[in-house]
């Protein structure tokens, strides 16, 4: 019996990603003047819940061998509807929930039915439905401003027990209830077979189209995730053009970092929140070692190039050179 | 003519592709607990048959009755859920997902709606001792196991179906000796739990160990239906064959045995699994054919010379001097000359959406260009030359070549490289998909080039174009030459003699090991 050992080769891309954030998580606290302390610990927490969610939505387009450049703009445009809705008595408050989470269904739902019912490639799809999200947040938004529920909001981002920040529980839980479930269903492995070969799935009979459809989906419900708790961070909404673009490419970043193959068919959620907690920390270690805060887009490129690179070394075992371009 | 009622029926099953017909009016009667063997060369529609049946391409006309009702297949799914399964020769596996979730795939157990893991493996497990391959563990990556061992998954996840009629398209082709012998008492098995199976397969041999019955397809047409046994291996080639000649092939020069001094050899060329120990050589002049059945590595033999397999032992030798050929770049350079001319004209040769001139000038820009500027009156010279010389009919120079018909965008392929002047010219089937009218103009222009001093390797589906066109033919079966045809002695049924690796016909056929 040496299951283990394909689990292991299973979830390698996971485990890196994991020992990576783990080691520049180690360093940066380790050199913050306040230590490991909870307070520590919270804050990256809620730094990092923001690009692991949007690194999720990612991941389940990824993983169809598709990508998804709106779900920076699915972030954006529920963060604005947050700051009008979730707010009020507790109905009201529930109500705006339910309103911001199905805005992010459907805007992934209609990502999905443009990819694969209208056959549109998935970068050409996603960026023109990004720009009407980002159209839609700026109506709702022109300026920023708003509030929310802050009962809610600091609960989400404050901590258990004095210790366990609570966005971590909250991305947690959402792993729980979205990514195992998808994980383990029918339609998600037929999510990933497409990814890996969609012939192959086709001539065995697998429900690509329907595996498709939902991994699209619930990645605007994961995008609105990230967007709800940006608005209880801030507690108000921003139709920030700069801010949500930078999401999404940081989404693709954190995916590769980690371990989920952009042609589609490998990797996990884990991974990638992982990828994003590590590409977050990067700016932290910086600023521990008091560098310049200008030095941080070079260094996260930096990072990533070398974080690619080692996916890349595959190549140099292809025999016949015509597999490089497949 | 046998006493059980028919399982499966396929009646007057036609299928055109454009203007090619792969099937015309086919029959077929399938029993259970019977192994029925289907027999055809290269195109003679025992795949488009197949694919038919197992609900991938719809049917022109005809119908199929299963116990006794009429049935249409929408997809491969339906064809699974009535129970025909097919195990196709392009595999069907999906690489980076487990044995185990590729063995239940089309229909994974679920507990509480998700996918019950421990089951999963249970039936994976299952399945792959049926299968014979209890050795290959449910938790290994498809990408990681070798053709072989894929291959075997491949047939436990047909049987994870449950199928009453299996369908092996070439299903042993990668196999190895042992796991040949393994799936064949599985098969035998399945005909006495009164499976229906067909049996695809060249490998003469087997289909007498293992089929009941046999079919022959010819031109999209089952030419012959027999019992297994009744017929020689002559007999079956002889029905094999039978195409009228509808080309006219240009005349090949009287000359004498060749003297003139090889331009290309190889030497003991072997790569991975799919070339074995290589030799040949091709002199100025010479119209050299590559034969066999398809995927016997003619492909690969090619793209060697091209410098795209890496890892290769043995020696390429280019007027008689060893060269190492890196790239596709390396190999057209000044020093050698060589041309490839792809078998995918649409992603290997051309760039379809840019235009006729570009597409022409590629492959010699470098030739073309003073201090990398291209000199454009150059370029157009060397370009109306061409579009004279290949008679290529097209608009202007300034559309897409994928505007042209399929025969002038392979005229375009052809002239890209002669543009270059090579003296080696390696094609890749070029002839496949395209009108008659062209391929006339295709061997003339290729004995024109023979003429005039280069030297041809030619790798041909149609057994016709090997004749008509080639002063020698090897015929390549798992990836060695089995045998040389010289002159006359290119006929037909030495082609598919030694294609097939039998031992029939006229001529010296070389020892193989019988597969």
């Amino acid at each position: 019996m040496k299951d283990w050992r394909y689990w292991l080769a299973e979830q390698r891309g996971t485990l890196l990603a994991f020992a990576i954030f783990i080691v520049m998580f180690a360093i940066y606290s380790g050199n913050h003047p306040a230590g490991f302390t909870a307070n520590v610990v919270q804050t990256a927490a809620n730094k990092g819940v923001l690009l692991a969610f949007v690194a999720m939505a990612q991941t389940l387009v990824v993983i169809t061998a598709g990508i998804d450049l709106s779900v920076g703009m699915i972030f954006t445009l529920t963060n604005c509807m947050a700051s009008w809705l979730v707010i009020g008595t507790g109905l009201e408050t529930a109500f705006g929930l339910v309103a911001v989470l199905g805005t992010g269904l459907v805007c992934g739902a209609i990502n999905g039915a443009i990819v694969i019912y209208g056959r549109l490639q998935p970068i050409v799809a996603t960026i023109a439905t990004g720009a009407v999200y980002f159209g839609l947040a700026l109506l709702l938004r022109p300026v920023p401003g708003g509030s929310v529920n802050e009962d809610v909001a600091d609960f989400l981002t404050g901590r258990f027990f004095g210790v366990v920040p609570a966005s971590l529980m909250a991305l947690f839980v959402v792993v729980l209830v979205v990514w195992v479930p998808f994980r383990r269903s029918e339609l998600g492995r037929a999510a990933y077979a497409a990814g890996s070969s969609e012939t192959a799935a086709y001539m065995s009979g697998v429900p690509i189209r329907r595996g498709k459809f939902l991994a699209y989906t619930l990645a605007g419900l994961l995008a609105a995730i990230g967007g709800l708790f940006l608005t209880f961070f801030t507690y108000t909404g921003e139709a920030a053009y700069a801010s949500g673009n930078a999401y999404t490419l940081f989404s693709i970043a954190a995916v590769v970092l980690g371990g989920v193959s952009l042609f589609g068919g490998k990797g996990s959620a884990i991974g990638a929140i992982f990828g994003a907690l590590a590409f977050r920390t990067i700016g932290d270690l910086l600023f521990v070692f008091d560098f310049d805060p200008l030095w941080q887009p070079l260094f996260q490129g930096i990072i990533l190039l070398i974080a690619v690179s080692l996916g890349a070394f595959a190549l140099f075992r292809v025999r016949n050179r015509l597999e490089w371009f497949l | 003519m046998n006493g059980a009622a028919p399982l499966f029926r396929m009646e007057g099953i036609s299928k055109r592709y454009g203007g090619v017909r792969a099937l015309e009016k086919a029959d077929l009667t399938v029993t259970a607990g019977s192994i029925h063997a289907i027999l055809g060369e290269n195109g003679a529609g025992k795949s488009t048959l197949i694919k038919v049946m197992a609900g991938v391409v719809a049917p022109d006309e005809g119908t199929m009755t299963l116990d006794g009702r009429e049935v249409t297949f929408a997809s491969p799914a339906a064809a699974n859920q009535a129970g025909i399964v097919c195990i196709f020769q392009e595999l069907s596996l999906i690489p980076e997902l487990s044995v185990a979730d590729n063995i239940v795939i089309s229909d994974p157990p679920k507990r509480f709606g998700m996918i019950d893991r421990k089951a999963q493996r249970r039936l994976a497990e299952q399945a792959l001792a049926r299968a014979g391959a209890a050795d290959i563990h449910p938790l290994a990556l498809i990408k990681d196991l070798p053709l072989s061992r894929r291959q075997m998954v491949e047939i436990a996840k047909a049987l994870a179906r449950k199928p009453r009629i299996l369908i092996l398209d070439e299903a042993t082709s990668a196999l190895t000796a042992a796991d040949v012998a393994k799936v064949f008492e599985v098969l035998k098995r399945l005909r006495q739990e009164g499976l229906a199976l067909l049996y695809i397969s060249h490998r003469m041999n087997e289909i007498s160990e293992l089929a009941d019955q046999c079919t022959v397809f010819r031109n999209g047409r089952n030419v012959a239906s027999y019992r297994a046994g009744s017929k020689s291996d002559n007999e079956v080639v002889e029905l094999m064959i039978g195409r009228e000649y509808s080309h006219i092939f240009p005349p090949k020069p009287t000359r004498p045995q060749t003297v003139a001094a090889p331009v290309l050899e190889a030497r003991n060329l072997s790569w991975s699994d799919r070339l074995d120990n290589i030799s040949l050589s091709v002199a100025a002049g010479e119209v050299v054919g590559l034969g066999g059945l398809d995927g016997q590595g003619q492909r690969e033999l090619l793209l060697a010379f091209f410098g795209v397999l890496r890892g290769l032992s043995g020696q390429i030798l280019v007027d008689g001097k060893p060269v190492s050929i890196a790239s596709p770049a390396a190999a057209s350079d000044d020093r050698i000359t060589m041309a490839l001319i792809p078998e995918d004209r649409k992603t290997e040769g051309l760039m379809l959406p840019m235009t006729v001139r570009e597409n022409l000038s590629f492959a010699a820009l470098d030739r073309l260009s003073k201090a990398g500027v291209i000199d454009r009156a150059a370029e157009q010279r060397l370009i109306d030359d061409m579009v004279e010389l290949l008679a290529i009919k097209t608009a202007g120079l300034d559309i897409p070549v994928g505007a042209l018909s399929g025969g002038n965008q392979q005229k375009v392929v052809i002239a890209k490289w002669l543009m270059r002047q090579p003296r080696i010219i390696l094609l890749n089937d070029p002839t496949r998909g395209i009108d008659v009218g062209t391929k006339q103009e295709l061997y003339q222009l290729m004995r024109k080039l023979a003429d005039a001093g280069a030297a041809i390797l030619f790798y041909s589906t149609d057994y016709d174009e090997l004749i008509g066109c080639c002063d020698r033919v090897l015929v390549l079966y798992d990836g060695a030459i089995k045998r040389e045809l010289v002159g006359a002695d290119i006929t037909e049924h030495a082609l598919i003699a030694s294609a097939l690796n039998i031992h029939g016909g006229s001529g010296r056929a070389e020892q193989g090991e019988g597969a």
